[in-house]
């Protein structure tokens, strides 16, 4: 009887994990790609030096983090994996949405202080271990640069801001 | 000039464009060890069932490493730099629920070229 509850408890954490867990994926993705195309106009770049041609009047360090944890199904099917070895794809998009989300509060961060630019950007992970289920915090820092004659939120000079060699990675804003 | 901020200018580049490097004072540094109560552990673990972000935890972090630039720039200061330069950060996490976020740069003086 007891054995009965244990697996009845097991399945219904399953199906919770299963269902909750991909509902919850499926709205995370949605608002990423929201928000990208809203920050589309915000550059990130991993260059450590920035162009010549940006001579910025300030310079100043800027940050985005999120903890994003597993849910029941994908490390039950993730345990599973572990016999066989392969591609854990429930965890590559777990990762995937963590760096993609700290990556937008990176940008958030920076527009927020005025800035359109960011250099120098770099990630870091880190495990949290709580409970039993993983849990990963993406870390992505970088410095925002606000070039000279553009002194607050209101900068609208993109090209002048990334000079010839850099417009082109501008995406159109929506 | 817009200084509304620190005046401690803190990045990661190596070189800030438009400025020079007049005089290093080696790294500085600042750390904190963070844990939250245990009421957001369970809330934590309960959150591991479904998935998705663990805000409490965020925000935890997000408050960490806001403390630890702060004592980093505090060191600086005192050390009479105008900016810390290459900073990097470090995360270890010591138990279930804490960990240590260190934040190290060097403190330089810049100038404008």
């Amino acid at each position: 009887m007891l054995d009965l509850i244990q697996i009845g408890i097991f399945l219904a954490l399953l199906a919770i994990g299963y269902f909750a867990g991909s509902i919850v994926e499926r709205r995370h993705y949605a608002s990423i790609r929201q928000r990208e195309r809203a920050y589309a106009d915000v550059l990130a770049f991993m260059v450590r030096f920035p162009p010549d041609r940006v001579t910025p009047q300030r310079a100043f360090l800027v940050h985005g983090t999120v903890v994003v944890s597993s849910d029941y199904f994908k490390t039950f099917v993730a345990s599973l994996r572990n016999l066989f070895g392969g591609r854990f794809r429930s965890y590559e998009t777990l990762m995937e949405r963590a760096r993609r989300e700290a990556l937008l509060r990176l940008k958030a961060d920076a527009r927020r202080r005025g800035a359109k630019l960011v250099v120098c950007v770099r990630f870091e992970t880190t495990t949290i271990s709580s409970g039993w289920a993983p849990s990963m915090e993406v870390f992505a820092y970088g410095t925002a640069l606000i070039p000279e004659g553009e002194a607050g939120a209101q900068s609208s000079g993109r090209s002048r801001l990334l000079g010839d060699g850099y417009a082109r990675y501008a995406q159109p804003g929506p | 000039m817009n200084k509304k901020e620190s005046p401690m200018l803190v990045s990661n580049l190596e070189l800030v464009p438009g400025k020079r490097v007049t005089a290093h004072f080696g790294i500085v540094q600042g750390s904190t060890v963070r844990a939250k109560h245990v009421g957001k552990d369970i809330f934590a673990g309960l959150k591991n069932i479904v998935g998705g972000e663990l805000k409490g935890y965020t925000e935890l972090m997000q408050e960490a490493r806001e403390e630890s630039i702060q004592r980093m720039i505090a060191e600086a200061e005192s050390m009479g730099a105008n900016a810390i330069l290459n900073v990097r950060f470090a995360t270890t996490s010591i138990a279930a629920g804490a960990a240590e976020i260190l934040a190290y740069g060097s403190a330089v003086r810049l100038e404008d070229i």
